[in-house]
């Protein structure tokens, strides 16, 4: 009796898994992650002699591709085309991003400010789809690409009847715009985990991640508002300010004018005090 | 705000400012108001300067540096002058506080002026 070893019985297994690409330009070159609904692979486009990122979905279905393809943003992964494999799943190529996904990505970037800026990024692609109708319903560090030259993408859009990933998932059974409202949050939150934050900060992520639907913001544009407003020294909606707030943020904002009209009044009296008339 | 504009207004108005303090070692009178239109003149000639160094130059600390440097070189000249009622010459006091007046200028045109030419996105 001969056994086949279990590294030869997970080759098989890999073997079946690979798609048949027969009949289509493309030929798989090596498999790059498992989105919502489907595989991704880096393929090449033999027609066209580039490489592409290649779906095949685990249904027959060319919803996501024509969701997709509605959704023609610079922070949204083109599709090129779609198709259908000889055994009925359908598929669509992409734009092949050689970049890093963003969980990957920040350990290079030490600055609060910078990070932020990558969800300001971020949430213009997902305020265009939601202004075209389209959820994302799984928004997280692992489906947003950074391109080498600092491009931001938001990749897996099929999810739309998925369940979304724990930690980045609104707890309410209906997802709406709110529901990306809460992911953009919760990936804040994971940006910017370990830092001290101060109060206007803290006052978004909590806005955002709110339990309460209706306590969150109302819309993804006015997250990103708060964001800018936050980067540019102003005050946020999420964090209603005292006086001295302002005072201090003031006082922040334009320190070193500060300190020069202190430093004048200072001048003038040493001079008076040592030169006086 | 153009650059340039910013900078000459500004440096016209912490000039008279500067020149007005002078009120607090001699007290308002002609020699104060003659103090503050003089600075005036020269603080709004530095800003000319800055404006049209910061439309060229981005890096801020060499904007400020030729503010700085030139409000101290106009506030020598305007030092170097004696008093006509005294014939004393108060370097401490024109140049002290007019550097810094070049210096702020400096750095509020290179950090609040927009640049000349440039088309809104």
């Amino acid at each position: 009796m001969s056994w086949i070893s279990d590294k030869k019985i997970q080759r098989l297994r890999q073997a079946a898994e690979v798609p048949d690409m027969t009949g289509t330009h493309y030929r798989l070159l090596e498999r790059v992650a498992h989105g919502g609904m489907g595989v991704v692979w880096l393929a090449l486009d033999e027609k066209l002699d580039r490489r592409v990122a290649l779906k095949v979905l685990d249904v027959a279905g060319e919803e996501e591709a024509r969701i997709l393809a509605k959704l023609e943003h610079p922070g949204i992964v083109p599709v090129h085309d779609t198709g259908r494999l000889a055994d009925g799943r359908a598929f669509y190529a992409m734009k092949y991003i050689e970049g890093d996904r963003l969980d990957r990505h920040v350990s290079g970037i030490t600055g609060v400010p910078e990070r932020l800026r990558i969800v300001l990024r971020i949430c213009e692609a997902v305020a265009f789809a939601h202004a075209r109708g389209v959820m994302h319903r799984d928004l997280k560090p692992e489906n947003i690409m950074v391109g080498p030259f600092g491009e931001v993408l938001v990749m897996d859009w099929g999810v739309a009847e998925v369940a979304g990933t724990p930690g980045y998932m609104a707890p309410e059974s209906t997802r709406d715009a709110r529901a990306d409202v809460y992911s953009l949050g919760a990936i804040i939150r994971f940006l910017v985990d370990g830092r001290q934050l101060d109060r206007p900060l803290r006052a978004i992520v909590e806005k955002a991640t709110a339990e309460d639907p209706a306590a969150r913001y109302k819309d993804v544009q006015a997250l990103a508002a708060d964001i800018a407003a936050y980067l540019d020294g102003l005050p946020v909606a999420a964090h209603p300010e005292t006086w001295m707030d302002s005072v201090a943020r003031f006082l922040q904002r334009h320190r070193l004018a500060v300190i020069l009209v202190v430093a004048y009044a200072v001048v003038r009296l040493l001079i008076h005090i040592f030169f006086g008339a | 705000m153009k650059k340039v504009a910013y900078a000459v207004i500004l440096g016209a108005i912490l000039g008279a400012l500067d020149g007005f303090s002078a009120a607090y070692e001699f007290g308002f009178g002609t020699k104060v108001l003659t103090l503050a239109g003089l600075s005036s003149i020269k603080s709004l000639v530095v800003g000319l300067a800055v404006g049209i160094t910061a439309v060229y130059v981005r890096n801020k600390g060499v904007i400020i540096a030729v503010g700085t440097i030139l409000a101290l070189v106009f506030a020598y000249l305007v030092a170097a002058q004696p008093d006509p009622d005294t014939g004393e010459k108060y370097y401490a006091h024109i140049m002290g506080t007019g550097g810094l007046v070049g210096l702020i200028v400096g750095y509020a045109t290179a950090k609040y002026g927009e640049k000349t030419g440039t088309v809104g996105a």
